[in-house]
Formats: C-alpha cells, structure tokens, sequence
C-alpha cells in the first residue's frame, strides 16, 4: 500500500512540475530513480524508447511503464498493472485540477503579463533539465558511467559511437529520410544492436 | 451515450497520436473540430497553446479544455481517462513482455543499440526546444545556471524550475515604465 502511495505521489510531483511536454518528464523521473532506486538510470532509457515507439502521449507512455516497472520488481505481475493505473492518475491529477480551474479564466490567463513572464523563465529551465538528463543518459547509454565525476572510468566502445553518429546523420541531415518517425530509428539501432552484439563489452 | 462518445473519441487519438504533444494536434483538429463539430479550429488551438505551458502532459491539457468545453468538468475527466486509457494498455501489455524476455540475450542486445539512438532523439529535441526557449541573455544564463546545477550538483528539478519561475517573474513581470 505504502507503495502505491508512494508511487502516486513522485507522479502527482511530476505532472506539477513537468512543463512543455512528454520529454519535460525525462529529469523528473531521473530524480525519482535516483532517490528511490524503483528503476535504474539505464532502465529510464528503455522507457523512452519504448514509449517514443509506441501510440500514445510520451508523458503518459512513461508514467504508466515506470509504474508498471516499479511495483512488478516489488509485487510481481499481477500488482504491476495496479501500479502502471496509479503512477498514471498521479501524472495527470494536478494537471487535470489545473486546467479545470485555468478554463474559467481563458482569457485572462493567456493574456496575462505574469504568465507570460513566468513562462520566459521556465521554457528556459526545461531546456535545461532535459539538456541535463540527456546527458546522463548518454553517459549511461555510450560511456557506461553513471555520473559525470566518473569520467575515469567511461568505457570508449566505437560501435556505440559509430551509431549515434549514423542516427544523428540520418535524424538532421538526410532529406526524407530525416522526416521519418522515431520508431524507424529505433528500430533500425535495434537491429543494429542485435547484429553487433552490443549488450556484450568488447 | 455523450460521455461513451466522447470517451471513445479522446481513446482514438490517444491512440493516433506517437510520440508527443505535438504530434497531436492535427488529430484533434480532424476528429474533434471536422467530424465532430463539437469546437471551433480556434479554440483547439487556445487550448493547445495553454497546454503547452501549464504543467503535465500537452495532450491531457488539451484533453481536459477540450472535455469540459463540450460536457463540463466532468466531460473533462472523461476525455482525459479517454486519451490515456489506450497507452495504459499498450503500455502495461509491452511491459510485461519486456520483463519476461529480458533475459533474453538479443533483447538485451537490441536494448543496447536503442538507448544509443534514444540520446540522440533527446539531443534533436532538445535542439528544437532551445531555439524556442534560450533567446536572449537572461534566458542563456537560465539555462547554463541550471545545467550546471544538475549535472554537477544534482540539483532537484522541482527547485530549478520554481527559481526559474521566479526570474521570468522579475526580469519580465514589472509593468512598463
């Protein structure tokens, strides 16, 4: 129980704090597996990968993997889709409370100075965190560290960095093919992964 | 019958949509404001805009406006259940598949290869997201401040952003002299 508590909460704090989108969930959720340890850092990356691959809203895709993820380690299956429900309602509760409240007021918050003001500072912040937590995962995911002080030990595997050379190649500079949908690349690194045997260290 | 209705609209586009918010938005157009009638073009597009800078998800946001518009508060709610239900399905059945299989040398394998290509999805949309976000001196130091403070001193997201809230509010907030 104390679980599920637990679980809605780190969500509620998320769907509060996360501004811009599914992507501004991405250091919220670093923050909750670091304090926690429900998931690892490497496991946040195969979240965003599943959930960028599959329909449905990033935020939501996240919200309901690490719920499921965290109570299966803990409860097993069964309670797992419980805890995919809870983390879920946690994301979308203050939002859903928020707009409710905004609607009545459209008008005058669109056009409101200190909105406005405030919205120039945060746009900023979440470019920010999600700079931050995509370099910690391209720490985890290239270099095999899991902090930046670690920097000794990262591990230089060229078919990691062969590879995202490729996807950033394909994703910015191919015509038509840089158009095409996320999941294309994903699973093109996927096979790639598969052929190369890239869980093994060289 | 209208809520079912409404319900099973927000489940297809929560359906229809990939990725993020911001693929949504020709799908609501279609469903809600062409076949449905139920809002105007313009006020999805009010809807969508304060999505994106109220906290949460951009499609719930947009979601909840557009429930209540047509059904009132509890209109929000079923949209909202609406567009997240099909996700929690999919969502919980690959799940469950992945902890089954995870064990399984080339699922680990492939697992490798595609966290390389998710740093580079993230550092496209961050990209993206800069060119909207760091416009001018104040908003650089914002950003190079908070970066800093993250990377370095593990700083807690929850303060970064209510500090950034507070420097819009004092650089932006004053009323013209």
């Amino acid at each position: 129980m104390m679980l599920y508590l637990q679980l809605f909460w780190e969500f509620f704090k998320t769907g509060l704090f996360a501004i811009g989108g599914g992507m501004a969930t991405v250091p919220f959720l670093q923050d909750i597996s670091a304090k926690t340890k429900w998931f690892s850092a490497s496991d946040l990356a195969d979240m965003i990968a599943v959930s960028e691959s599959t329909p449905g809203p990033l935020g939501i895709n996240m919200a309901t993997y690490v719920g499921y993820t965290t109570v299966h380690s803990h409860h097993g299956p069964a309670a797992a889709v419980l805890g995919s429900i809870v983390a879920t309602v946690g994301l979308i509760t203050p939002s859903v409370i928020i707009i409710l409240i905004i609607a009545k007021f459209l008008e005058k918050f669109r056009d409101n100075r200190y909105v406005n003001a405030a919205m120039y500072g945060l746009r900023a912040a979440s470019v920010a965190l999600i700079s931050a937590a995509g370099l910690s995962i391209v720490l985890i995911s290239v270099f095999q560290i899991s902090n930046i002080r670690q920097f000794r030990a990262a591990v230089i595997d060229f078919r990691c960095i062969l590879l995202a050379a490729l996807i950033l190649v394909l994703t910015r500079w191919v015509p038509k093919i840089k158009k095409l949908h996320p999941v294309v690349f994903i699973a093109l690194s996927a096979v790639i992964g598969i052929v190369f045997h890239m869980s093994v260290p060289l | 019958m209208k809520y079912l209705d409404l319900f099973l609209t927000f489940a297809r586009i929560g359906v229809l949509t990939f990725g993020g918010g911001y693929a949504m938005l020709p799908i609501i157009q279609r469903e809600v404001v062409e076949k449905k009638g139920w809002v105007s073009d313009a006020e999805v597009m009010d809807y969508y805009a304060i999505g994106q800078c109220t906290p949460g998800v951009i499609a719930v946001n947009t979601a909840t406006f557009t429930g209540r518009k047509i059904l009132g508060n509890l209109g929000g709610i079923v949209a909202t259940a609406g567009v997240v239900f099909p996700s929690v399905v999919i969502i919980t059945v690959i799940a469950a598949l992945i902890h089954g299989f995870a064990n399984f040398r080339p699922v680990q394998d492939a697992l490798a290869g595609i966290r390389v290509c998710v740093c580079v999805l993230i550092f496209n949309s961050v990209l993206k997201m800069w060119k909207k976000s760091v416009i001018d001196k104040v908003t650089l130091v914002l950003y190079l401040a908070i970066l800093i403070a993250s990377v370095f001193f593990d700083a807690s997201p929850v303060l970064m952003v209510v500090i950034a809230a507070a420097a819009g509010l004092i650089v932006k907030g004053r009323a013209k002299a």
